[in-house]
Order: C-alpha cells, then structure tokens, then sequence
C-alpha cells in the first residue's frame, strides 16, 4: 500500500514540476509521448514505403501481417496526439502516415490477378446477369432498329444511301454478282493479323464509347443502338432481294454473333447507368450512379474480350472459311456458348 | 489545422472509428497530372514507334513488302499488329494499370502529389477503378476529336460545333459540381485526394536549449496567457524555416507584446526554443483539462 502511495505521489509530483515548467529534456508530456512510440512511427513509415513501392518481396511474411496491427497503433497515436499535443510538424507526419496505411490496409483485397481469375469464374457471368433487365430493353431496341432499317429500305430504296453512309459496292442496284463477291472469294486477302488487331481496337473504341455515353441518361446509347442496326437491317434487306440473305447472314454470324452481342452489352451497360441516373430510386442519384457504374464495370470489360475474339473470327476465319454453313455453324456454336457461359454457368462463389 | 476550414477538405470515418480528413485536389493540380500522364503517353509511344521502326529498319520497301506472303511480309504483319495492339493498350490501360497499384495513382497524379481514394471512405474496388476509366475516352479523346473536327470544318457545319460542345459538357464535368468530380468519377464512386507524404522532423521541444531550465528564461504565467495554438504553429513554422531575420522579427513582436528586451544574436534563436517550449507546455496542459486558446483573441476558457 505504501509503494503505491510513493508511486502515485512520485508521479503528480513530477506532474507538478512540469507545470511550473522546471524540468530537464523532453519535459512535455506530447514529446515523451512521442518518443515512446517513435519506434512504431518509424517501422510502419518503411512497411508502408516498401508496399507503395510494390516491393512487398522486401517484407518478411511477420510484417506483412503485423501491418494492421501497427496501422492501429499509429491511428491510436493520431487521436491522442490530436487531443494532446500542439507540434504541428508531427501531427502532419501521422495525418500523413496514417492515410497513407489506411489506402493500404483497406485497399483492394485482391490483386488485379486474382480479381481477373474471379472474373473468368463467375465474377463476368453474374455481372452481365445482373443487368438483365437492360440486356432485354437492348435487344428489343437492336431489333426494332433493324427492322426499321429493313422496312425503311424496302419501302423506298432511297433510304439505303441515308442510312448506310458512304457504301459504294453493297447499294440497292448492284448486281447479284457484285453483292457475291463481297461475301466470298477473297481467300487470297493479305495481312489478316493486321486486319482483325485493326477491327478489334475500332470496334473497341465504339463499344467503349457507346457505354460511357449511357452516362447522359441511357438516350445515346439507345441512339448508337438505332443507328447500328438500321444500318445492318438496311443491308439484310439489300442482300435479301438478290437471293443471298442466308449468305450474308452466314457472312455476318461467324463474328457478328459474338460481335453483336457484345454491342448488344455495351448498349445495356450503357443503358443501365443512364436508368440509374434517372431512376435513382431509394438512393442518391450520385449513390445510384457509382452503384451502377461498378455494376457494368466488369461487363465492359467482358465486352472488349468478346471484341477481341470477334477481330480474331472477322480476320481469320472468315476470311478463310468460304462457305455458308461451315460460317453459319461457327456462329451459331459462338453464340450457344456465349450464352451457356453468361446464363447457366455459375461459377464459384466469391 | 487551419482556423478556418477548408472547402475542399472532406472527412471520412474509418472502420477504428477515427477520423480521416482528405483534401480534394484541385482542378488545376488535376489537369497538370493528366498533361503530365498525357505527354508520358505520348513518350512512351514515340519510345515504341521508333523501336519497331529500329526493327523494321533492315527491312526495305514496307508498303510493297507487307502485302507480300514471304517472311519479310509475315515480319511486318507482326510489327504493324504490335504496333495497333501496343496503341489500344496504351489507350486504355495506361490509367488503368497504375490506378490499380498500391499507390491509387498515375505516374502524372504521384508527381502533383494525388491519388484516387473511394468516396464512401471504403475500399477502392478493381471496379472502381475500371469504371472510372472507361468513362476517360468521352471526356478527354473524344472532346478533342470533336472540336478538332469543328475547328478544321467549314463555319458552316453546324452539326460538328454542336458535336463538340456536347461532348465539352462531359469534359468540363469538374466545373460543374462542388467535389470536382468528373462523369468517371461519379459512375465509379471514386474522388482525387491529395496524397501527403511527410518526414518525422525534429521535435523542436526537446533541443538541448529549448527547455527554459538549460536556456534561463523564466516565464511568468501572464507572459504565456498573450498567445494562443494559432500563434504557436507560426512561431513552430518560423524556427523550422530557420531565417535569421523572421526570427528577430519575432523575437521583437514576442519581447514587445510580453514587455521583455528583445534578444539579439545567438540570443534569438534561444529565446525563441525556450518560449515555444513554455507555451506549448502551457498550451498543451489545457488542451488536456479540456481549456482550447485557438488563437491570441481567444479568452482561453472554450473548451
């Protein structure tokens, strides 16, 4: 009982002396404060360099996990130095530190690596399944869009030339022939590599864009949709009146089912965002709109694969591959597995 | 720790229940870092064209020879789909890819001293950061493209203009809202942060002559009533700057409000250790009784 009571008298005395302001170094209780946990300051200062550096190999496994136990400490460290202590220059290092700790210890769980293994397994179907909804309102719009185009041109020939800008070969007069051999024949075109990189960054660029203007309530997307297909149902109907319609759609399938569809995502993503700004419903429309944008994120991404497989199909296969039902049958196989992919796969959890 | 606060600050609460305080960077330190990754872009770019161009070099005649189905052509074929497959991906991944590092940041964005940070205070998600970008080729690439077109065209092609000044709107998004976010920004969640990176400096208190024991100053009580924390973070940023002349100036304001003979010399700097030390200590044992003097104005008392 005695040394308590010594102890406890020793430390309010030592209290007293540095209120009258009468003792050696390190006499303010923030500065010992700040050299009892300096150590930790310091190490998690390194960790948290090394990390940012990406030179995590550099780290033993210990630090590794002692990393958030020190994150604490020093966010311990911040409060208490907020309330007691006056040095500005130190409080702005642990503002600093501490923020810098926290990006890391609640940064992204995954690395971009094991994100994309959770995408191929599952994390891409569940998302484009996620946007049901928009993927139905997409299609019935593509398909109206054709047929439009389609009965547009049929009713009057005049049509084609507004809607199919800048076709010379592929027009309402030219002959039956002339329509052929656009479909078939050119086996011995060069530089096919070249031709399908070059088709899968345009058509990239275009899926890219017809999502990201989904952002102004979902109406260019739909227009881009419109536009797209109005165009191809023009053409269906040019070829249908010379007798090669399957022909062309045989041409059109060995890429377009793959291709199509991805447009046919790219529009609903777009669609989707722009009926979250619009629709917020019981959220925010800023709420809404992140929600959607993470959302469609993974679809996208999805879409410029598809894309890249759809370049590869257009450059080499059909190039290569000359006739109807040899095409008909790798786009139909494209599409159920498209399809089996996106709606019965369900992949693994995560 | 300004006295007043920022609009640009903002706070988020983490899981510990501690409060983080952001800065959101400004629009001007935004464009810089993406002029920045924009000419890094183009470097790299110029860096790879000239490389492929090294490789091609032995080879002559490149528009006749690549339609050529003998090696050389094959050769060529391949450097032409690395080039258009390098361009896409540089296009498009060059944000993406530095965005999704440990650093949240484009090479651009860590030389002005940013980074992105999710709005929610939560993590930042791969789809963030996919989102975030995929919204960059409408406010950046297509803008210009537009108003290049509007710019070469007749006066006449109205259509181009009104092209262009619909894709503005998406470009100038950041002027038009409080945060300064921009459309990819608000599709993704995310917001720009300033990312401060600081050294521990030296404790001034802790000098060998700041305490008032070693140095011999003697404050009195009402010698330390005359200023406040606002006071003591000037005096703490002018002996960190350690400029002679700021710091007699001071001793001089100090010595007059306080009614001592202003020190001179090696004398100074002393004086002034010895009585920010004091005033801390002073300062600090009310913060810890609860009493705050935000600045000389203030009576003391507020808690």
């Amino acid at each position: 009982m005695n040394t308590l009571f010594d102890s406890l008298k020793s430390r309010f005395s030592r209290e007293a002396e540095t209120e009258t302001g009468d003792i050696t170094a390190a006499a303010l209780r923030s500065d010992r404060f700040r050299q009892a946990r300096e150590g930790d300051w310091k190490r998690l200062e390194t960790m948290v360099s090394a990390m940012e550096k990406g030179r995590l190999s550099r780290l033993s496994d210990a630090d590794v996990l002692e990393l958030p136990v020190l994150y604490r400490t020093v966010a311990s460290s911040l409060s208490v130095a907020r309330e007691t202590s006056l040095d500005a220059a130190t409080l702005a290092y642990l503002e600093a530190l501490v923020q810098r700790a926290y990006f890391l210890v609640y940064g992204p769980r995954d690395s971009f690596t094991g994100w994309l293994r959770g995408f191929f397994a599952g994390g891409w179907s569940r998302a484009v399944r996620a946007i049901g909804l928009d993927i139905l309102i997409a299609l019935a719009v593509m398909v109206a869009g054709a047929t439009v185009g389609w009965l547009l041109v049929a009713h009057d020939p005049q049509w084609y030339g507004a809607l199919v800008a800048g076709e010379t070969t592929r027009t309402p007069t030219a002959t039956r022939e002339a329509l052929r051999a656009t479909l078939f024949g050119d086996q011995k075109q060069e530089a096919l590599g070249v031709f399908a990189t070059f088709l899968f960054g345009h058509n990239s660029q275009i899926a890219i864009m017809a999502y990201a203007v989904g952002f102004a309530a979902g109406i260019p997307s739909v227009l881009l949709l419109v536009q797209n297909t109005g165009n191809l149902g023009a053409m269906l109907w040019v070829f249908h009146q010379k007798g090669l319609l399957l022909d062309f759609i045989g041409w059109l399938s060995i890429h377009g089912t793959t291709e199509l569809f991805a447009i046919l995502l790219a529009g609903a993503s777009g669609i989707h965002v722009g009926r979250a700004m619009a629709f917020p419903g019981g959220h925010s429309v800023m709420a809404s709109l992140a929600a959607a944008g993470r959302r469609t994120a993974p679809v996208m991404l999805g879409v410029v694969l598809m894309l890249l497989v759809a370049g590869m199909l257009e450059g080499f296969a059909r190039q290569l591959i000359n006739e109807t039902p040899a095409r008909l049958a790798i786009g139909g196989a494209m599409l159920v597995f498209w399809l089996n992919y996106f709606f019965t796969f369900r992949g693994r959890r995560t | 720790m300004s006295r007043r606060a920022d609009p640009r600050q903002r706070s988020i609460v983490t899981p510990e229940g501690l409060t983080l305080t952001f800065t959101l960077a400004g629009r001007g330190a935004r464009f810089g870092a993406l002029a920045l990754d924009l000419v890094f872009m183009v470097l790299v770019l110029v860096a790879m064209l000239l490389f492929l161009a090294f490789l091609a070099g032995g080879l002559a005649n490149l528009d006749t020879q690549i339609a050529k189905k003998n090696a050389v052509g094959q050769a060529i074929q391949f450097l032409v789909i690395v080039m258009l497959a390098f361009i896409f991906l540089l296009r498009n991944g060059w944000f993406l890819f530095f965005e999704l590092g440990p650093r949240g940041a484009t090479p651009g964005k860590r030389i002005t001293g940013l980074r992105i940070a999710a709005r929610d205070g939560g993590r930042l998600s791969t789809e963030m950061v996919l989102a975030r970008n995929l919204m960059r080729d409408i406010e950046i690439f297509l803008p210009l493209a537009a108003m290049g077109a509007a710019l070469g065209s007749d006066a006449s092609e109205a259509f181009n203009w009104v092209m262009a000044g619909w894709f503005l709107i998406f470009a100038l998004f950041p002027f038009f809202n409080r945060d300064g976010l921009r459309a990819g920004d608000l599709v993704a969640g995310t917001w720009v942060v300033e990312a401060p990176r600081r050294k521990l400096e030296a404790s001034l208190s802790t000098a060998p002559a700041a305490t008032p024991a070693a140095s011999g100053y003697a404050f009195r009580a009402e010698d330390l009533a005359a200023y406040g924390e606002y006071e003591l973070q000037t005096l703490e940023r002018v002996l960190r700057e350690d400029q002679d002349s700021a710091m007699e100036a001071v001793a001089r304001a100090i010595c007059l409000k306080i009614g001592w003979t202003p020190p001179g010399g090696h004398e100074v700097r002393s004086f002034l250790e010895a009585y920010y030390t004091a005033l801390r200590a002073q300062l600090e044992q009310g913060m810890r009784f609860g009493k705050r003097k935000a600045d000389k104005h203030d009576a003391g008392g507020t808690p």
